[in-house]
């Protein structure tokens, strides 16, 4: 692996990465790195996304499921489009 | 080259009990919260000596007391605890703790300061620690493996990151290590919270996983939702998580369990602060997530090296046992260089694989226990907080 990625992603089932660079900003086409197997992929960010926040892999809306480690973290209450921030503003525990 | 964990040793303490320490602490342990000041006056009058004050030890009863006591004779039982001095307030219960301490042969005397005073207490207790200090200085560092030693974990400040790069670099020393021999240790029952049957499956018999189960429900139930307002989103996951970009208490045990690795299966469910007794291998212990509370219960069930992850910079310490800090997160390793003992911001850059991580890790764990100390000890970070169960009478 020669070049750093903005983007790390655990698992081939995931809907969401996570940004491992700082001052990520809005615009910029990121190289994302799928931890399991090291494969890679592009995707442009369409938000300023600080280090280590949740970037949505495809479109989400409200009431899907969140994937991560290749597990349900969670639900949307708000929509992301492909490349926006998922985060408390628009994901919540299923649990409470 | 490939880490050869089977050969690898270390100069440590071999105890009494045939235990290995990493530190020769002469601690100066009160019974009670009443006896920190008589505590302090002798650890400020013999110098190698180390007080650790507290917070309870009157009024408590049933289990509370069980975990009390437990906590206080596993404390100085710890193999990096060369001698002990106990001060309490009273005789018999400052008896019941130095007996807990004696079955472990090493050295450990009890003063009481009812009808004395703390004066005469102080000056009785200083002759002895003096010829602890004598004593615990005179004895010698030996080879010993390193699969001897006990390592526990628990990470703090977590964010996404630690999933990522600190969490699985612990995971992935003990998948390493355990095999030989090691004794590890994980717990932070709150934080399992949405990979409990992730957790239950890891069990390596059954039993285990259903002695975990029923402790993580008990939490659940007796905890949870006796005190629960809304949700735990207000302290689980924290507002430093949340900062560091966790969203959910999902999100945070996934990234928690990263930390007991790919291969490694828990062999048994402890009480708080339960000394391990199924022989080497990996343990769940029924902890708080608040790292104050956790490391002490871990040092109390006899593990003697600390493995911490942390994503956005936890500070914390411990008196007797050394907490070995990693971080994958670049801005934090920038802005808190000092509290930080292992780099593994490479994984993030995909410099670094898991495996080296995991190497560098174990390498750190050799130079403490051979006496480096670690940032928190550096930075004197001595953090002891008791776990309560309920109310004192």
């Amino acid at each position: 692996m020669t070049k750093a990625p903005h983007l790390l992603v655990h698992d081939h089932a995931d809907n969401v990465g996570v940004v491992v660079v700082e001052g990520l900003t809005a615009g910029t086409e990121m190289l994302g790195v799928v931890t399991h197997d090291n494969s890679d992929f592009r995707l442009v960010a369409k938000a300023d996304i600080p280090i280590g926040h949740k970037v949505a892999l495809k479109d989400l809306k409200p009431g899907d499921t969140v994937m991560k480690y290749g597990e349900d973290i969670g639900k949307m209450v708000g929509p992301a489009a492909v490349g926006e921030h998922v985060h408390v503003h628009n994901c919540k525990t299923k649990r409470w | 080259m490939a880490f050869d964990a089977s050969s690898q040793t270390i100069t440590a303490w071999r105890r009494e009990n045939g235990r290995v320490g990493v530190r020769n602490h002469v601690l100066i342990l009160p019974v009670d919260d009443i006896s920190n000041a008589a505590c302090e006056s002798v650890a400020n009058n013999v110098k190698g000596t180390l007080a650790i004050p507290h917070a309870y030890g009157r009024l408590q009863f049933g289990e509370d007391l069980d975990l009390h006591f437990r906590t206080m004779i596993g404390t100085g039982s710890n193999p990096n605890v060369a001698a002990v001095v106990v001060i309490g307030i009273e005789p018999e219960w400052t008896k019941i703790i130095v007996d807990g301490i004696a079955k472990t042969g090493k050295p450990v005397e009890g003063f009481s300061i009812e009808q004395k005073g703390d004066f005469e207490t102080i000056r009785q207790a200083s002759w002895k620690a003096k010829e602890f200090v004598h004593w615990a200085t005179d004895q010698q560092r030996q080879e010993c493996p390193l699969t001897d030693l006990w390592v526990s974990t628990k990470c703090g400040e977590s964010d996404t990151t630690t999933g990522l790069s600190s969490c699985p670099t612990v995971g992935n020393m003990y998948d390493k290590l355990i095999p030989h021999g090691l004794y590890g240790v994980f717990g932070e029952t709150s934080e399992i919270t949405g990979a409990e049957h992730i957790c239950q499956a890891r069990a390596a018999t059954p039993e285990a996983g259903a002695k975990f189960r029923a402790l993580f429900d008990a939490y659940q139930a007796e905890v949870i939702e006796a005190y629960k307002t809304s949700d735990l989103s207000d302290s689980q996951p924290t507002k430093g998580n949340i900062i560091g970009g966790l969203t959910t208490i999902e999100e945070k045990a996934l990234g928690n369990l990263e930390k007991i690795g790919r291969t490694s299966r828990y062999i048994d469910a402890l009480k708080p602060a339960e000394a391990p007794a199924k022989g080497p291998g990996l343990y769940y212990m029924d902890t708080s997530s608040a790292a104050a509370e956790c490391v002490p219960l871990m040092a109390a069930a006899g593990y003697v090296v600390h493995t911490f992850p942390t994503g956005q910079g936890n500070v914390i310490g411990n008196p007797i046992v050394p907490v070995i800090k990693i971080t994958g997160n670049p801005r934090t390793l920038r802005t808190m260089s000092e509290h930080i003992d292992v780099d593994v911001t490479g994984v993030l850059k995909r410099e670094q694989t898991i495996d080296q991580a995991g190497d560098a890790l174990i390498d750190m764990i050799v130079r403490t226990a051979n006496g480096r100390f670690t940032a928190a000890e550096a930075l004197g970070h001595r953090e002891f907080s008791l776990t309560k169960l309920y109310r004192s009478a």
